[in-house]
């Protein structure tokens, strides 16, 4: 299901050269790298297959007949570090969400990959802002408990490989507390006996189906979690509910935990980075929108940053269908302090780092062919995606949107009406 | 007017004496302007908020009013000059969209004052009377460079109530923030929310109708014809006097619609209820100032032109309900291209902190489709049209002298995500300054809190 090249790339400048279709070169007046090679001026990534082969200055040795494009920068492809991107087609229209199950049965088992529909518009609405990873997390229903998250591309293809059960989605704070009782005390105890219930896996259930939290197919969901084997995504904001959630790492320290949201975790900034607990931040979230939030500023990303705790940054607050909004936030965590490179590796390196994406986030020799070349800064909001590139694939820059643009182009129904209009 | 405010021959003013009239405006504005010496501001790339652009340019603030735009101006004794090298100045943002203050944060259930869902048509309500000005919001807003702002009812109801304009100044009281002789304005909701709120609100209360856009239309229809005839019933009183009517609260705003004193803004996504909407207007005799969200006014671009009303729109939410389904990146630039008047607005706590990014985002994806319209012009979106929309274009939205010295100093240009709002003046006051995070302002309900505004 390859994209026709023609439309993805008719932006710029193409050598029709069909011999080398899977070979790129691609210049870049700024190259970000994501290494310690930096930021190149006038830079090169070299793509042969699936994979990069080669970053440097304009004078490196390229292969002969390769495809040629030039922007004005170039960056591994983005990654949306929390998304419901491909579970929602429509948030309102409850057959087309996918992200949360409210009268399931069934809590830690449930696997979001079930649901990822690669036809879902807006994975291409996000791939064409330079999105080429997407984090699934699934929201929570009637338990605190979301279930398995996934990480998927965003080709829209068929037989888009998917990462499976890539973390637990967890939700304490006053979601948490909500949804099991009332009171962060049940939501602890109900995660904590989930906790022993998955670590226990399949002891306890050789007599008994159900656990003290968990039915038995939710306990063997959450024994690797429980065992350490898989990253626990929990979303949390308030300080003294990170600071609870550190409690627990401490108590049991093969807990591998990353928070979403966050808001108030500057203020335990230095106790995160010496767990080595990164955070999932919305730079957008500054107001004290409620009371585990009092503290929320927009300058969170950037003290993290000079704490030293690790972040991705991502549309926390809207995050199916706009899930592209990352960049201009993390422009607007520039403006608010931080700075460039970090917020760039908070949209790449970081976030590959964290959900243990070997090999992309990026451009290095050797790494996936994951590259976005950009008509600008990628985190200007004036700024576009020229190619996309998926695994050494380019892109579709198309979207129903940008269909439906065409459509309305000119509102000139003299001949016919508009429905027979098909640009 | 529904009652006597005319005449002005004595025997007329004799009858009119006998007559029962009502205080149209009962719960007035108490605002007026912070003192502030003058302000030059040299040396700026300016944008005067209608289209035009002065490079190395200068503006006067004086006495809370704009005094003079140009070049090479001379600073008044006392004044204090400002050097804009490098930076731009415009007017301040208006977003004739927010619901701050009648949804606040924190986003508590006790607070949650924007929707009297009560019945499908609450034309009796007043947004100020939901308003809690201690809305952190407000603050936030203001280092975004907003100035002024609709606070609007929610979207639940056909008809929901009256929106207030407000200076985006902190204040114990919303009548210490309501902008000084304003119109009134009247939202109205079309589509989806209100018939789920009704028809099928899971059984919870009202229930009953609108079960359907056809429900919709026919409870529009019904409010005006009621409207209607208390509004003959008025003037003919105020012809012929006798019994004055009964007075009915609900229909004196509807009335107040029909007598062309009260602005509507309506909630609207659907080119086809737009279309609709706009005939139904035709037929009770008044306007549509705004359409608001407006995500498919890019269909009807040349109908809403000829019609006259604006779209209030964001550059690029879409999808979380169908009638949202068919949103696209350049919606603005399309409605601006056919001469139809384009308002960024944001109906968001966030949104609003940022309108001048939401502008640029849309202002670019117009260019990359060869809708190229000057920085100047696009900046048009954000003062004199939403201005316009409100009956306040008289007095703010641009730089012309003799107006409220409503002026925003960004770092740079607007249309970058690095911009901040350096300065923000409120009729010539200083209320912003971003290098003086201690002069920040701090609402009641932040004093004592871990956060004490975005940047303790």
């Amino acid at each position: 299901m390859r994209k026709s090249l023609a439309t993805a790339l008719a932006a710029f400048t193409w050598l029709t050269t069909p011999a080398l279709a899977d070979t790129y070169v691609i210049r870049g007046e700024s190259v970000w790298t994501g290494t310690s090679q930096g930021t190149i001026k006038n830079g090169v990534v070299v793509i042969e297959d699936d994979r990069i082969t080669a970053v440097g200055g304009a004078s490196m040795a390229v292969p002969d007949g390769a495809s040629e494009i030039s922007a004005k920068w170039v960056t591994p492809g983005l990654i949306s570090a929390y998304s419901q991107t491909g579970l929602v087609e429509v948030g309102a229209e409850d057959p087309t969400n996918d992200a949360l199950a409210a009268a399931s049965v069934y809590s830690i088992s449930l696997n979001a990959a079930d649901g990822f529909n690669p036809d879902s518009t807006a994975i291409d609405v996000t791939r064409i802002e330079g999105f080429t990873r997407l984090v699934v997390a699934p929201q929570t229903g009637n338990t605190m408990f979301g279930g398995q998250g996934f990480i998927a591309d965003t080709s829209g293809d068929l037989d888009t490989p998917l990462t499976e059960k890539a973390f637990t989605f967890i939700a304490l704070g006053e979601a948490g507390a909500g949804l099991t009782g009332g009171s962060r005390a049940s939501a602890m105890a109900t995660l904590k006996a989930a906790l022993d219930d998955g670590r226990t896996y399949p002891a306890r259930y050789i007599a008994n189906s159900e656990g003290d939290a968990l039915k038995r197919l939710d306990a063997q969901a959450f024994s690797p979690a429980a065992r350490g084997q898989q990253l626990i995504m929990v979303q949390a904001h308030r300080a003294s509910d990170l600071n609870a959630v550190m409690d627990l790492a401490e108590e049991q320290p093969n807990l591998k935990f990353v928070i979403v949201g966050g808001d108030e975790a500057w203020r335990v900034a230095p106790r995160l980075a010496k767990l080595d607990i990164p955070v999932i931040v919305d730079a957008f979230s500054n107001l004290p929108s409620s009371f585990e939030r009092l503290a929320a500023t927009s300058e969170n990303a950037s003290r993290l940053a000079e704490t030293g705790v690790a972040f991705a940054i991502a549309n926390v607050g809207d995050s199916a269908q706009q899930a592209r909004l990352a960049s201009q936030i993390a422009g607007n965590a520039v403006a608010n302090g931080l700075d460039f490179d970090e917020a760039l590796a908070a949209l790449t390196v970081v976030p590959a780092e964290i959900f243990n994406m070997t090999g992309y986030g990026t451009l290095a020799p050797g790494a996936h062919a994951d590259v976005v070349a950009w008509d600008g800064d990628p985190l200007e909001v004036t700024s576009s995606p020229v190619a996309v590139i998926i695994d050494g694939e380019a892109q579709s820059l198309q979207s129903r949107q940008t269909r439906l643009r065409d459509r309305y182009l000119n509102l000139d129904e003299s001949e016919r009406p508009m429905a027979y209009h098909k640009p | 007017m529904l009652s006597a405010c005319g005449g002005g021959k004595d025997e007329a003013a004799e009858k009119k004496e006998a007559e029962i009239t009502f205080d149209k405006n009962p719960y007035p504005s108490t605002y007026s302007p912070y003192p502030n010496a003058p302000v030059l501001i040299t040396n700026a790339t300016i944008l005067d908020g209608e289209g035009a652009r002065i490079e190395n340019g200068s503006l006067l603030l004086e006495d809370g009013k704009i005094s003079a735009i140009g070049s090479d101006l001379e600073a008044p004794e006392g004044a204090m000059t400002i050097d804009a090298s490098g930076r731009w100045v415009t007017p301040g943002i208006i977003d004739n969209h927010s619901h701050l203050g009648v949804y606040p944060s924190p986003g508590v259930s006790a607070h949650g004052d924007g929707n009297e869902i009560s019945a499908p048509v609450t034309a009796e309500v007043w947004s100020e009377h939901g308003v809690w000005p201690q809305d952190p919001g407000f603050t936030r807003a203001l280092a975004g460079g907003i100035t002024s702002l609709q606070i609007l009812p929610g979207s639940a109801n056909l008809i929901g109530g009256r929106g207030v304009i407000v200076k985006n100044v902190p204040s114990r009281t919303v009548q210490g923030m309501k902008f000084p002789n304003a119109p009134y304005t009247l939202k109205m909701a079309c589509g989806e929310n209100p018939k789920r709120v009704y028809g099928y609100g899971g059984g919870r209360f009202p229930g009953g109708a609108p079960y359907s856009r056809m429900g919709n239309m026919a409870g529009y229809r019904s409010a005006w014809i009621r409207a209607t005839e208390y509004k003959r019933k008025w003037d003919k009183y105020e012809k012929e006097g006798g019994e004055p009517p009964a007075r009915d609260l609900e229909l004196d705003t509807l009335a107040g619609v029909l007598n062309g004193d009260i602005l509507v803004h309506m909630h609207c996504y659907r080119a086809d209820e737009m279309a609709q909407i706009m005939d139904m207007s035709k037929e009770f005799g008044y306007k549509v100032a705004s359409f608001h969200h407006a995500v498919e006014s890019y269909k009807i671009a040349d109908k809403l032109a000829e019609y006259g009303a604006c779209s209030s729109m964001w550059a690029d939410w879409w999808g979380f309900k169908m009638e949202a389904y068919d949103g696209i990146r350049e919606n603005i630039p399309l409605v601006h291209k056919a001469g139809a008047c384009a308002i960024v607005h944001s109906d968001s706590d966030v949104g609003i902190q940022r309108l001048n990014q939401e502008a640029a985002k849309a202002w670019s994806d117009g260019r990359k489709i060869g809708i190229d319209i000057p920085e100047e012009e696009a900046w048009t979106w954000l003062s004199i049209n939403p201005a316009k929309s409100l009956g306040i274009d008289d007095r703010t939205g641009s730089l012309k002298p003799g107006k409220m010295a409503d002026v925003v100093i960004w770092s740079g240009d607007p249309f970058s995500v690095y911009t901040k709002a350096d300065q923000v003046f409120i009729d010539g006051a200083l209320m912003y300054d971003r290098s003086t995070p201690e002069s920040d302002p701090v609402t009641d309900f932040e004093i004592g809190q871990p956060g004490e505004g975005d940047r303790k």
